[in-house]
């Protein structure tokens, strides 16, 4: 395990941070799980960040003029770039640091936050380019299964079977015809000193990720999913139970990967079918039981995947 | 002072960005533009250049990291070409409504199809309204002083403008020219370190790029416009400084042999040296020919352009890229609107020449000015008109 990472007691309920560098007022829908994502991620940074937003949801809802959600300084500049625009971020810092322009001493945790839309597809490129570049960053991925804000159209992250606007089913369709793209095993493959999946359901599991994400030194990759009541077609209120229902039918496995190692964060046992999480969700309707099968088979083939990545440690 | 010596463009580009003492560059290799840029990671690599060389995987992050660095507050540049250029074009519009004074050298080249490495102006053109200054160098010597410039007017903050630098491909960047380089001390005379009225630091956050709803960006536009505007006598001024300190003199416009001009060839860039040859050519044998040359290309040079033209009766403006299906090319098109209004305006003809690297020679430029006087008396039946094509 990093060095890094050995001091980190973590954080408990007990002392948890109590800035708030996202602030409250933003515009996001009622029940958004990116936008609770988004500020348990800042709560663990801290106030000690400069952070990056690719254009999606979480950059519109933050930032209608004259209003701003950010505490902490922030930029937007375009959909796919927000690694690209990270890196340059870094490597000024250093710059600026090295020739005593900014204070040396002076720990500042740059952050990218994209949707998956971002990060899957249009910016998978530029992501990649700054992993291997081994830019000092943290890239985190909400992932709320498709383009949001955009009006829900599908993206390489949105699930088998997902009904998303450019995914209908319909006579020669059953909705997205594709299984998810895994972008954390691409992020790892990239051999960077840290790579996570976490959820909002498990909030002190997501903010202790987010920090070790920032104590690394060099890239980080923190894979977050995250409910979209609007896209998804579910109650508000159901966000977490959803998010929680994901890691408990083993759709979306909790993990780390460190220095190439994989661990399981949240063992899960006795999972519960996947149709308990499919059948609370407008999206997946339409799905036959054949479907749910395969989807079942699917999930548990690459859990056993996942076991096998991690006993080989 | 400094010392005189024969170097290639692109490596005097790249020690004169040195002397800039930049803190970041991000690019991405395209020819012609590469010497540039290999040069400078080898400065970086030796240590004589300390700034931090980002070796991005695409023209697109190269421009989106700079825009990154020059917003925490570093010195930023990059250089590129052609379709390098053409695949930042969705970052290069962000770069001057956000502020972000980044500075970059374009070696000039054609856009596919068909594939061509070699010189003219298509790929610039087609970034003519992304709200960058835009200059196009004539000489090597020129190419180099225009970075000085560009750092400082671009970080200027009354001006706050990502500036680009245009030079014509291989035709001036890989040209071994007598060149100039000055003392470190007249480049840190001339341009101050970077002190960015704004800048992402968490010691004092804002945030930067928030969401133009419709009550708003009309007004965000007409501000990045006003301050554009305003930047022109800033850029006047920082040639007039220049002048004072390295003994160069620059203005937005030059004119050579103006004087009682009937016809005057209009051009942009480094074939204006040919088109001298030809406008002396043309004096000796009697014809009252001048040229008009155009250094500041954004924001247009509306006055001093008119001025310089005064008088004339026939304008041959000479683009260097086609607008299919214009009324003209990019250049043709803007002066022939920058004269509408003006009393006693000469007949604007367009030439289009030199696309793809093909070479424009003094006789093609003797051949432009007669067609210009041949046009003194008659109306040209096109908007305008190929030239050198071959049939
Ligand atoms: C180059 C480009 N193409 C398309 C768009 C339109 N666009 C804006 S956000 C978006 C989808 C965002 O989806 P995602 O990254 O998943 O984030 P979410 O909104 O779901 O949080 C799209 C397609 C754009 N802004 N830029
Ligand atoms: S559409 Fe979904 S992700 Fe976007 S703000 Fe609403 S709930 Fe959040």
């Amino acid at each position: 395990m990093l060095k890094e990472l050995a001091r980190f007691k973590g954080f408990s309920a007990k002392n948890l941070p109590k800035e708030e560098p996202f602030a409250p007022g933003h515009r996001a829908c009622q029940g958004c799980g990116e936008v609770l994502a988004l500020r348990l991620a800042l709560k663990a940074l801290g106030m000690n960040v400069i952070a990056v937003s690719a254009t999606g949801c979480m950059e519109i809802i933050s930032s209608p003029f004259p209003y701003t959600s950010w505490r902490v300084p922030w930029i937007h500049i375009a959909f796919e770039n927000a690694a690209a625009v990270a890196s340059g971020v870094e490597a000024a810092l250093k710059a600026l640091k090295r020739k005593g322009r900014f204070p040396k001493n002076r720990r500042v945790d740059v952050v990218a936050f994209a949707g998956d839309g971002g990060t899957a597809d249009i910016g998978l490129q530029a992501l990649s380019g700054a992993l291997e570049r081994g830019h000092d960053f943290v890239y985190i991925c909400l992932d709320n299964e498709a383009y949001m804000n955009t009006g829900v159209q599908r993206s390489s992250c949105t699930p088998y079977g997902a009904m998303t606007t450019t995914s209908p089913p319909g006579s020669r369709s059953f909705g997205q015809m594709t299984w998810k793209k895994n972008l954390p095993a691409i992020a790892a493959a990239h051999g960077i000193p840290y790579v996570a999946t976490a959820t909002p359901a498990f909030f002190l599991d997501l903010m202790n990720k987010v920090k070790k994400a920032a104590l690394v030194e060099g890239p980080a990759y923190v894979h977050i999913y995250a409910p979209c009541p609007t896209g998804w077609g579910t109650k508000g209120e159901d966000s977490i139970r959803l998010a929680k229902l994901a890691v408990e039918t083993r759709i979306f496995p909790l993990y780390e990967v460190i220095e190439g190692k994989y661990y399981i964060t949240r063992k899960v046992t006795k999972p519960k079918p996947v149709e308990e999480y499919l059948k609370l969700q407008r999206r997946f309707r339409h799905l036959t039981e054949d479907h749910i099968r395969q989807i079942q088979e699917r999930v548990d083939a690459e859990y056993e995947r996942l076991l096998k990545l991690a006993e080989c440690l | 002072m400094g010392k005189r010596i024969a170097k290639e463009v692109s490596i005097a580009i790249a020690e004169a960005v040195k002397q800039c003492r930049v803190d970041v560059i991000a690019a991405y290799p395209i020819t012609p533009q590469t010497h540039i840029v290999e040069h400078l990671s080898e400065l970086v690599a030796n240590g004589e250049l300390d700034a931090e060389y980002i070796t991005v995987e695409s023209e697109h992050s190269a421009i989106s990291a700079c825009l990154g660095s020059v917003a925490t507050g570093a010195r930023t540049f990059t250089s590129t070409s052609s379709q390098g250029l053409a695949l930042m074009h969705e970052i290069l519009f962000i770069a001057p409504a956000l502020r972000l004074p980044v500075v970059m050298v374009v070696a000039n080249r054609a856009l596919s199809a068909p594939i061509s490495i070699w010189n003219d102006h298509g790929d610039i053109m087609a970034e003519r309204d992304i709200g960058w200054i835009q200059t196009f160098a004539e000489n090597g010597q020129e190419a180099v002083d225009l970075v000085y410039h560009a750092f400082r007017v671009a970080e200027d903050r009354r001006v706050m403008f990502p500036v680009i630098v245009n030079i014509d491909g291989f035709t001036l960047s890989h040209m071994i020219e007598p060149i100039e380089l000055p003392d470190q001390e007249q480049v840190d005379q001339y341009l101050p370190p970077f002190k960015p009225r704004y800048r992402l630091d968490p010691r004092k956050p804002i945030s930067m790029g928030p969401v133009g709803i419709p009550e708003i960006y009309t007004e965000a536009k007409k501000a990045q416009d006003e301050a554009f505007k305003n930047a022109y006598r800033v850029i006047v001024k920082a040639w007039d400084e220049f002048e004072k300190i390295f003994g160069r003199r620059y203005r937005p416009v030059e004119t050579y042999r103006m004087e009682d001009a009937e016809v005057a060839l209009l051009i942009m860039g480094s074939l204006a040296e040919t088109a001298m040859t030809a406008v002396d050519r043309l004096r000796e044998a009697g014809k009252k020919v001048g040229l008009v040359r155009i250094r500041l290309w954004r924001p247009f040079p509306l006055r001093d352009f008119v001025r310089a033209v005064k008088g004339v009766r026939v304008l041959g403006v000479i683009d260097r890229a086609l607008s299919p299906g214009a009324t003209g090319g990019p250049v043709g098109v803007e002066v022939r609107s920058a004269l509408y209004q003006v009393p006693g305006r000469p007949r604007v003809v367009n030439f289009v020449a030199g696309l793809g690297g093909r070479d424009v020679t003094v006789e093609d430029f003797e051949e432009m000015a007669d067609k210009a006087f041949f046009y003194m008396k008659k109306k040209p039946k096109e908007p305008y008109e190929m030239i050198g094509v071959k049939e």
